[in-house]
């Protein structure tokens, strides 16, 4: 299969010029277009983050140092900024659209997905969603928080409806991604390769698309009425219209916790492949874990009202929820467990992947148990809308999605560009992003227990020491992240040629040359076994 | 339950004021034990695996376990019979703190940008400030003039939005004398940050004389009247009358008579009809370097003798 290596035709000189960018239907381009993308993104949400941090590290009446943002206002708004580019830029279109776009079709020894032009479309939604997004950095700010509640973001005098249409438009390419990943997974398997012989990574994809198909349209609807709402003053979610702002909260989380799945399966597709590729084993309770990212994905649409136990909703419904969303814990907490079982007996390296991954299996254990101490209703009302949700929802979005995204990135990068990273950069951005982590946001947990709310631009003295360890916290989780741009770079310049299959996996992508030609595979494969054959 | 008081001394949550606060410990106790049973077997068990099944070769075999049905099964029963304990231990600690206690003391309480205002049944009035008797069933009343807030006592564990357009409720019986924190948890804009409040709990006897303070109010000089009002009327969240600090707006310390530039570039003398005016059409006459639309109108929400008070409460902020 290693032929059409040998005259060095592959899909990044296949064509050239920005032009055959901008133009491409080739997935692996489209893939390499949403990343650079989202490291952007990235970056400026990361930004926003470190300025938050700084301007907590004393409160306001005591600060000498990094008392940077001037008034609640500014603080609001990089809040604001801050959560929105993360969730809709990063976060949810990181795993899926990145190394999804790429790898899918690898894994599954297609050419191509369903429909390569709508693939370039949704990528095109993306952008100019983002751009729209982006663009009121230079209108009035926004200072919603990214969840936009009634009746403050029909009140507050800010470019509600522009970042609104931003994030309606950013919709359209996931429901479009979506839609291609599943007819992709159905119509294109190479032959041999059944359901049962694919990749995780696929099963957390296709599972993530059936959400992102299904809940996405629910949160652009309901974005759409709140532009309505404040363009034309029609009430529907504004008391002082005639509407019910707690409406606008079932409809947002109807959405938002389905797409809470939508960011962490496919992290943990990527995993169950790092896990058994660096223990060289077959992964423990293949089907288990296939069937409990559709179970989650079922499931998932039916415990968004725990965002809401003190919002008014009735305790009744309170109730109900907070019981389905234990049930959601079962399947989650099986997947921990078979990915523990599958390193047992195994031959184990600690290559900057599996680090990753490993690191992953950590902080995701601490983000699961506290989801359940979230889930109990009484604990719940204490801990609603404190520091303690906000520790819980980065150890399982950064722990788990970023931590997944970050593995998978150096995972894959060989397969990628066709070189390697220096392993000793990458193991160190390892070390820096995974501590700095833990003292920034453990801290995170202790003030929330002791009371304190989120979306405070000042505190009271009894925060200080725990919100100072937390800010030093985020420099180390810089210096990380600065680490591993740098780790890239240098690989993409300077990086020795990959071999075809560095790891030794057992997977499709690897059975053809890195960086792979312009059709994937130089003739077509015939599966006639499981992906983690290890024998 | 020695465990339990372990947890608890870990567990960092703030002093409890009511009997529902130390259930709700003891349940959080329960749950931070058993995580941390957990995490201990996952991480470990992962550490463990990790350190024993180091790569040797490059070239190691290993073993094709491909799943155990047994294992798998206790894996999923375990946790799922842990989350239902928990899940019914927190039920029967919501249910009391949702079934509210006939025969309680009311309160009404409205969250508005960016105080609490705390009214009782005898008509008093109080921003930022609860006070209640000690061992008393006490029911806060709330809902909300503008955007969403959210009434949140650390100490008692207990949280509860304020929606405009209706009533919330909660209730709470302290048990436990002095002050404890009102922090507002839902996002409400500029200052959320510094919509905090006092709860204060005192004697019975404290109470009734706190409340009789109501009595008096009718015969207090209008510009006491006005101060009050500055402070119940939230005006306190955003300006500042005894110093010419500025908070969300323009001070009025010192202003009357003076003049003022405005955001067209034509001057105003500050008299009580620009007073006035200021309070009822707050996007009329907007001051140099402040944004428009951010004080609401309080056009019907006061009555000519409180105008009246406020506004010689501001002639004589000097």
């Amino acid at each position: 299969m290693a032929t059409s290596s040998a005259h060095g035709d592959n899909y990044l000189n296949h064509e050239k010029g920005l032009w055959s960018w901008l133009t491409t239907v080739d997935h692996k381009r489209i893939g390499l277009m949403y990343m650079i993308a989202v490291m952007t993104f990235f970056l400026i949400g990361g930004i926003m983050a470190l300025l938050l941090r700084l301007e907590l590290f004393a409160p306001n009446a005591a600060a000498n140092v990094g008392d940077i943002l001037k008034n609640g206002d500014a603080y609001n708004q990089v809040l604001t900024y801050h959560g929105a580019i993360m969730v809709f830029m990063v976060i949810i279109p990181g795993i899926p659209a990145i190394l999804g776009n790429f790898f899918l079709p690898l894994h599954i020894g297609a050419k191509d997905v369903a429909f390569p032009k709508i693939n370039l479309a949704s990528w095109y939604c993306f952008m100019i969603g983002a751009a729209l997004a982006v663009a009121t950095l230079f209108a009035k700010k926004i200072d919603t928080g990214w969840t936009f509640y009634t009746p403050y973001s029909i009140r507050t005098g800010t470019s509600t409806v522009l970042i609104v249409v931003g994030a309606f438009i950013m919709g359209m390419s996931s429901i479009l991604t979506g839609l291609n990943f599943i007819v992709t997974v159905h119509k294109l398997r190479a032959p041999g390769m059944t359901m049962h012989r694919m990749p995780l990574f696929v099963w957390a994809l296709y599972s993530t698309a059936i959400i992102q198909m299904l809940a996405t349209p629910i949160v652009g609807i309901t974005l759409l009425l709140l532009a309505v709402e404040r363009a034309f003053g029609v009430g529907i979610f504004d008391p002082a219209l005639g509407g019910d702002p707690v409406l606008f909260q079932h409809f947002f989380w109807f959405y938002s916790h389905p797409a809470v799945y939508i960011m962490i399966i496919p992290a943990m597709g990527v995993v169950s492949e790092l896990i058994t590729t660096f223990s060289r084993k077959v992964i423990f309770g293949y089907t288990a874990i296939a069937y409990s990212s559709l179970g989650i994905a079922a499931v998932s649409f039916f415990v968004w009202g725990h965002h809401m136990f003190v919002s008014g909703q009735s305790a009744t419904a309170g109730i109900v929820f907070s019981f389905l969303t234990m049930l959601v814990g079962v399947p989650t907490a099986i997947k921990m467990f078979n990915w523990v079982a599958t390193l047992y007996k195994g031959s184990i390296s600690f290559d900057s992947p599996m680090l990753f991954a490993l690191g992953f299996l950590f902080l995701f254990a601490i983000g699961g148990v506290t989801g359940i101490m979230l889930a109990t209703l009484p604990i719940d009302v204490h801990f609603h809308d404190t520091y303690f949700v906000v520790a819980h929802f980065h150890y399982v979005m950064v722990g788990g999605t970023l931590m997944s995204l970050m593995g998978g990135f150096y995972y894959w990068f060989p397969k990628m560009f066709g070189k390697m990273f220096s392993e000793t950069l990458a193991r160190l951005s390892f070390v820096f992003i995974f501590i700095g982590f833990n003292v920034t946001f453990f801290p995170q947990f202790i003030l929330g227990a002791m009371g304190m709310p989120r979306r405070y631009f000042d505190y009271i003295p009894a925060y200080e020491n725990l919100n100072k360890i937390s800010t030093v916290g985020s420099w180390l989780i810089l210096v990380g992240f600065l680490i591993a741009l740098y780790t890239i770079v240098n690989g993409l310049r300077k990086g020795e040629k990959a071999p075809m299959n560095p790891w030794r996996s057992k997977t499709l992508e690897w059975q053809t040359p890195s960086p792979p030609p312009h059709d994937n595979f130089a003739v077509e494969p015939i599966v006639t076994a499981g992906p983690y054959e290890y024998r | 339950m020695m465990w339990f008081n372990i947890a608890k001394a870990q567990s960092f949550m703030p002093s409890q004021g009511t009997e529902i606060a130390k259930q709700v410990d003891n349940l959080y106790g329960f749950l931070l034990i058993t995580s941390l049973i957990a995490c201990v077997l996952v991480i470990g068990g992962m550490l463990y695996f990790v350190w024993k099944y180091k790569r040797k070769t490059p070239d190691d075999k290993t073993a094709y376990i491909s799943h155990n049905t047994f294992l798998e099964f206790l894996w999923s029963f375990i946790p799922l019979v842990i989350f239902l304990v928990v899940f019914a231990w927190g039920w029967y600690i919501y249910h009391q703190e949702r079934a509210m206690p006939k025969n309680a003391l009311e309160i009404n309480v409205v969250g508005k940008q960016w105080a609490w205002e705390v009214a009782y049944k005898n008509g008093f009035k109080a921003a930022n400030e609860v006070v209640v008797p000690i061992e008393q069933d006490v029911k806060i009343l709330l809902t909300s003039t503008d955007v969403i807030h959210s009434f949140f006592v650390p100490s008692f564990r207990i949280k509860q939005d304020a929606v405009p357009g209706r009533y919330t409720a909660l209730w709470f019986r302290a048990n436990k004398l002095g002050n404890f924190h009102i922090f507002c948890t839902e996002y409400c804009g500029t200052s959320h940050s510094g919509m905090i409040g006092t709860l204060k709990v005192v004697s019975r006897e404290e109470f009734d004389k706190y409340l009789e303070q109501g009595q008096d109010e009718k015969s207090l000089p209008l510009a006491k009247k006005g101060a009050k009002l500055f402070a119940v009327k939230a005006c306190s969240a955003c300006h500042s009358a005894d110093t010419p600090a500025i908070k969300v707006g323009p001070s009025l310390f010192q202003k009357f008579g003076k003049e003022e530039a405005l955001e067209d570039g034509t001057k105003v003398t500050v008299d009580e009809n620009y007073i006035r005016t200021s309070i009822l059409e707050p996007n009329k006459q907007i001051v140099k370097g402040f944004p428009k639309g951010v004080m609401p109108t309080f056009q019907g929400q006061l009555n000519e003798d409180e105008l009246n008070a406020l506004v010689e409460f501001i002639k004589e902020s000097k």
